[in-house]
Formats: structure tokens, sequence, C-alpha cells
């Protein structure tokens, strides 16, 4: 092998896992695709109103498979990360649920969003 | 000939543009982080730059998952603000300068950085924040802008190394147009933050400040970061530190810091604010 291939970074299949993270990369982006398109076009007004009139009929239109469906039912941020959700765009769902990106953390971390505002502040010490 | 005459870092969370809009820049939660960009505006005022590159991330208004680049530079009249679907007012359009902008497109693509051109582009939080830090009134010495995205998105993203390489090569182009115009380049994003999993709410001090120094004493030291361990230090959204890497790369080898500063938290994030004169 020349040594340029081995002093750059490669792709590496199972790198060592972070805990309570989860790489958006080309498996997540596949699973989650109509979960992400749906929540993508909430950048238009018009599609944030027929979502709001009926979430059923438009996760439909979307295709959602049942796990997404359930997941955005539930309003739950770690079930639609595990079905592909990208948080850039699960933002944008959270942001027709009325939730500040506290209020997810909180959620995903099983603290209150007091708490885990406080546990912001904690990092600058 | 143009000149690159310096970069500023900042972080461009959109919690940012709410305080901006509802103007809490004395709310005692808000004050220690606006409070480093003063000097900055004194700095662009002396100054006068004529263009500002700036690097940011689209976070999903410009680019979906169908077509993902994995770097892309405006090359737009204009550049148009809109709306992101969670309540940040949008702006007026910015002047964007197309022929430097194909300048620099032809640059990099003959020195084999391969990219994405957009003669439209809408431009998100990113892109907005730091213009309305840095140029909060907008007056007549508004400077042109050329918007470069990299893909923080969607993994594969860009090696650290690949970053620094891609704003040696763009710094190169920039000093290569015929005109005589002064540019300063912004680097967006960051610093440490992570939004998503049952990590969400890290953030990693020791690392950004470990970031920020060897940013001006020794920026190539961090390109043996891989991307994992990236992640790892600072979060999914960490991964942002990719743009500061590709502004550092575009100034002179040597800078001098003319002004930073470091607060925790902002919104979810260690915020960093960094303003780089070249020593060319």
């Amino acid at each position: 092998m020349p040594d340029t291939i081995k002093q750059s970074e490669v792709a590496d299949p199972e790198p060592p896992a972070i805990p309570g993270t989860t790489i958006f990369d080309g498996r997540q982006a596949m699973k989650g695709y109509a979960l992400n398109k749906m929540c993508y076009s909430f950048n238009a007004a018009a599609a944030r109103d027929d979502f709001v009139a009926d979430e059923e009929a438009y996760m439909a239109a979307f295709g959602l498979n049942e796990d997404q469906k359930a997941a955005v039912r539930d309003r739950n941020v770690l079930d639609m990360i595990a079905c592909g959700g990208n948080v850039y765009y699960l933002a944008k769902l959270a942001g027709i649920l009325g939730l500040s990106v506290q209020d997810i953390g909180a959620q995903q971390t099983g603290m209150t969003t007091e708490e885990f505002k406080q546990k912001l502040l904690g990092a600058a010490r | 000939m143009a000149q690159v005459i310096g970069g500023i870092t900042t972080s461009h969370i959109p919690a940012i543009a709410i305080a901006i809009a509802n103007k809490s820049y004395d709310d005692p939660y808000w004050k220690p982080f606006f409070d480093a960009y003063p000097p900055v505006h004194e700095w662009l005022a002396d100054e006068k730059p004529d263009v500002a590159v700036v690097i940011y991330n689209d976070h999903g208004l410009a680019f979906f998952l169908d077509q993902m680049p994995t770097f892309a530079i405006g090359a737009a009249h204009e550049y148009r603000n809109e709306d992101e679907g969670w309540g940040i007012p949008t702006i007026a359009p910015f002047a964007g300068n197309p022929l430097m902008s194909w300048h620099i497109i032809e640059q990099m693509v003959a020195d084999e950085f391969d990219i994405t051109s957009c003669q439209e582009m809408a431009v998100d939080h990113g892109f907005t924040v730091p213009m309305q830090l840095f140029w909060p009134d907008r007056g007549p010495d508004m400077p042109t802008v050329i918007p470069i995205v990299a893909n923080t998105v969607q993994h594969p993203i860009p090696t650290v190394k690949r970053c620094y390489d891609f704003g040696r090569a763009l710094g190169k182009a920039i000093r290569s147009y015929p005109e005589d115009v002064k540019v300063v380049v912004l680097g967006t994003g960051g610093l440490s933050h992570q939004l998503d999993g049952e990590r969400a709410g890290f953030i990693n001090k020791e690392f950004d400040l470990m970031c920020m120094e060897k940013l001006v004493s020794d920026p190539q030291s961090l390109t043996s970061i891989t991307r994992h361990e990236l992640i790892r230090q600072a979060g999914t959204q960490g991964s942002e530190l990719i743009m500061w890497m590709m502004m550092r790369g575009a100034l002179s080898d040597e800078v001098t810091v003319l002004n930073q500063n470091y607060h925790i938290p902002i919104s979810n994030t260690g915020a960093g604010t960094m303003l780089l004169a070249c020593n060319d």
C-alpha cells in the first residue's frame, strides 16, 4: 500500500461507538429519508398548516413507515433519531410543536427543561 | 490584486437571531456574548472590506438529502434569506459578487477542489446570524458576499485536513483576483455542541479553548483530528469547527489576534468569537 493511503484518514466501517450519539451517515440517511423529507417540507408555512390540520394524512403523503409515524405521534425525539431522523430537519417539526432545543435536549436526557438548562450552565465551570 | 485582510469567527446559533430581533444585547444572559462584537465593528469600520467570503453550513434550507454537496460556492447576484420553519424573522437579501465567485470557483477547480456552483442559493441562519452580528447596521460600507457551504449534515463530511487545505486553496484563489479589493473571510458555526441523542447538551470547554489557541499558533496540528474524534470531543454539531479551519487556511500563515471571546452557554453551545488580522 502506498504511504499516501496509509497516512490519510480512511473510512472506518466500525469506529468505536460514542455513547448517546448516532452518527447521521448514509445508512441513517436511507432509513430516515421519508421522515426527513417531511420535516424539510416544513420550511413552507402552508406545509406546516397542512400538517397541523391533519397529521396522519400528512405523514401518509410522505410515506412514513409505522415506526416513524409512531415516533411523531409520541413526540419522541430519540425514537425519531432511531428511525433515521436528522436533528437539523427534526428541529423544524419541533418548531411546529413549540419545542425549543432545550426542550428536546431535556426530553432526550430525561430531565426537565430547567434541569437541562442548569446542566448547560454547568459546562462553563 | 485582491487582498485577504483577516478572518472573523463566530458561532451562528439561531437563538442569536431571535436575541437580535428582540434587541436583547444587555440582557444578563446575552451580554457576555454580545460584548465580543463592538471591537469587531470598530475594526470593520476602519478596514472597510469590499467583499466578505462567508463560510457556513446549511441546516436544511438550500439543500436537502436528495442532493448534498460537500462544498458549494454561491455565484449569485443576490442571496435571499427564507423561512426556515421555526420562527426566525427573515431579513433583507444580500448583494453577491458573481464575477469574483466565478473566479474563485474556476481557480479552486483548477486546484483540484471540485465545487458545486450555485446561481441561486437561499441562505439560512448559518449565514445571516454572522452577517447581523458583524454588520448590524448594514450601512453604505456593507461588503458584497460570497457564501461557501460545507456539508456538516450528513456523513461522510469532509475531513478536518481537507477543510484546512480547501482554505489554503481559497486564499490563493482570492489573492489571484485581479481587482484591488479587500476581502475578509468569515468562519462560522461551532464550537462544541450536541443537540441529538442521550448525549444532548454536551459541551467541551477544554477542547474548544485548545482549538482556539491552535487555530492561531499551529492550525496544521488540528488537521490530525479525525472526524470521529471531532464528534467525540466536540459533539455531533461541533463538527462545525471545519468551517473555522477553512477560514484559517485562507489567511496568512502568521496572524495577529485582535480580539477573542469564549462564552458558555449560548443556547446549547460553547460560543467562540475571534478576530484575526493577516500579518502579510
